[in-house]
């Protein structure tokens, strides 16, 4: 009922990552929570794909069991068609905090760590590709700094050149702009967008801002919260477009489903 | 502004309408320098060692004067008998002689301690009835003073180093263990996943995330380990001294108290003093400044 623009996709090749009726489940001290319930997407090669949903939705979650932290209790996950079994180099990860960079390395070391602890690379290979990546976000002139020594948006630049030079087949982004102030936060959306014309990475995106979503996006998964469930998938093109045919903005389109129960509560708006 | 205030007369009172302005702003290379040399004093006065040292030559200074005041050098000798009893002490190779003979003996026990802090800690980061094995044993023996085992150990072990390592090993393995589980347990999720993100588990895990990001309260741990078994090692020397004829520090200070040489006991503990504080800031100074300052993990 609302991918109904999905007609002009070509016959679609194999995903790259496949999540099919995927229930997470996790205990509390007092609770078993169910984070989400028979949630199902496709990610393929070179997508940006968004997780997008109010807090309490399970994004984080979901996002967590695709990097091998946690087993699903229902359904499976699939990348490149080997089922996820646990964390491994070939999703990287890049999270909200800043403390995910080693303080005790600078930010080549840092980079070079990832490569050398995944046995990827090693000695001035890893050298190399480490800089190569740290040029990438425009860090070289830092590369030989400690990471208390960079601002907030640095550190996550290093955190981004970390994962993007392990060059894994997907990247896994949880909220990564979260913490930064909102200038800064547009101008990695910027970079990050301009990295992946650069090399058309694969990336899984959680966020709960429906801006950020429809920018860095190029396909977005709407979950609804208490437990996640999926409510929809859509496209963007990045610039927030009106649909001609409805006349409102892919944005208020996006706060319009995810908010939909609370104007139905009141008005009972029949479905269609 | 206070009569416009007063004549709106009304509750809401509104900010005066202001013209809007923009200009050029000076490049920053245009803008001399902003910043001016300290004086030589405020340098001098920036220098730790400068201000201790004058600390610690005004408490010689009191030292000294008291001590002639009082006049009895069998209580309190004077600071300059003192360092006299000390530079005979050195001249005589007694003082260095003793002074290897306890740091070797230290180290013994350090080493041994550190060893088995190791392997408790890693059983109890790997293993959960490992955990249970630490808490239980710290929480019993870290509060039992290292000196109250000495007359078991002595009857165990009989009157030689064994013993007295023996004591030193308990001094050293509560403490170090303590500090370093609780560093480990502290250290954030995000960075053990971030390990295990790039495939470390097991003890890859522990030597390149744990360790590391636990390393303040590691450091922390070896320094109180240090302490520990330096106050341990003088007070078994004390109790008894002598290992196959030839005795440490206390045993130094224990002798001379016999004999009545109190410039010399004083000197002995002078000695003792001396070597903690060039541990202190030789040793576990410059590893901090290394390691856990270098990082920004402690200011």
């Amino acid at each position: 009922m609302l991918a109904d623009n999905n007609m002009s996709a070509e016959p679609n090749p194999t995903p790259l990552l496949q999540v099919d009726g995927v229930t997470l489940q996790y205990k509390t001290a007092k609770h078993l929570v169910t984070a989400t319930y028979r949630v199902s997407f496709d990610v393929h090669q070179a997508d940006r794909f968004v997780l997008l949903g109010p807090s309490g939705c399970g994004k984080s979650t979901l996002l967590k069991a695709v990097g091998g932290y946690m087993a699903p209790t229902e359904g499976s996950m699939r990348l490149k068609g080997a089922p996820i079994l646990g964390p491994g180099a070939d999703r990287v990860f890049v999270f909200q905090e800043f403390d995910q960079l080693l303080p005790w390395k600078t930010v080549k070391h840092n980079v070079m760590f990832a490569l050398e602890a995944s046995r990827k690379m090693r000695g001035k290979a890893a050298e190399t590709q480490a800089m190569r990546y740290i040029e990438k976000v425009n860090l070289g002139k830092f590369a030989d700094s400690y990471p208390h020594t960079l601002s907030g948006g640095m550190k996550q630049r290093v955190a981004i050149a970390r994962a993007l030079a392990m060059e894994p087949d997907v990247l896994l982004m949880d909220e990564p702009f979260a913490a930064l102030d909102a200038l800064t936060r547009r101008k990695m959306q910027d970079e990050l967008l301009a990295l992946w014309a650069d090399t058309h990475f694969t990336v899984l995106f959680v966020t709960h801002s429906i801006p950020e979503a429809v920018l860095v996006g190029n396909r977005i998964l709407l979950l609804s919260p208490h437990p996640g469930q999926v409510k929809g998938e859509l496209n963007s093109s990045g610039d927030d477009p009106v649909d001609p045919a409805t006349g409102i903005k892919l944005s208020d389109r996006i706060h319009e489903i995810l908010f939909a129960d609370r104007v139905e509560e009141q008005e009972t708006v029949p479905h269609g | 502004m206070a009569s416009m205030r007063e004549g709106a007369g009304s509750a809401f009172a509104l900010p005066p309408t202001r013209t809007e302005y923009l200009r050029e702003v000076v490049a920053g290379q245009d803008i001399g320098v902003v910043q001016a040399p300290l004086t030589p004093w405020q340098r001098l006065a920036n220098q730790g060692w400068l201000r201790k040292g004058l600390l610690l030559v005004a408490i010689a200074a009191a030292w000294e004067i008291y001590a002639r005041r009082l006049n009895n050098p069998l209580l309190v000798p004077t600071f300059s008998s003192t360092l006299a009893a000390f530079a005979d002490g050195f001249r005589g190779a007694e003082i260095p002689e003793k002074v290897l003979n306890s740091v070797a003996l230290l180290l013994k026990g350090y080493a041994a301690g550190l060893v088995l802090a190791t392997i408790f800690t890693s059983l109890a980061m790997m293993t959960r009835l490992g955990n249970d094995l630490l808490e239980t044993l710290t929480s019993a023996f870290n509060p039992l003073p290292a000196i109250a085992l000495l007359p078991l150990a002595l009857i165990w072990f009989g009157l030689g180093d064994i013993s007295i390592v023996f004591v030193l090993v308990h001094s050293v393995l509560w403490a170090v263990a303590l500090n370093a589980h609780s560093g480990f347990r502290s250290v954030s999720n995000t960075l053990r996943m971030v390990g295990r993100n790039y495939g470390l588990k097991g003890p890859r895990l522990i030597f390149k995330i744990l360790i590391p990001a636990a390393f303040p309260a590691i450091l922390t741990g070896l320094k109180i380990g240090w302490a520990f078994a330096w106050r341990t090692l003088i007070a078994a020397e004390l109790v008894f001294g002598v290992s196959s004829g030839r005795g440490g520090l206390g045993w130094y200070i224990y002798e001379h108290k016999n004999m009545l040489d109190i410039p010399a006991v004083f000197a002995g503990l002078f000695t003792v003093i001396l070597i903690g504080l060039l541990v202190e800031n030789l040793v576990f100074r410059n590893i901090e400044a290394a390691t856990v300052r270098k990082w920004g993990m402690q200011s």
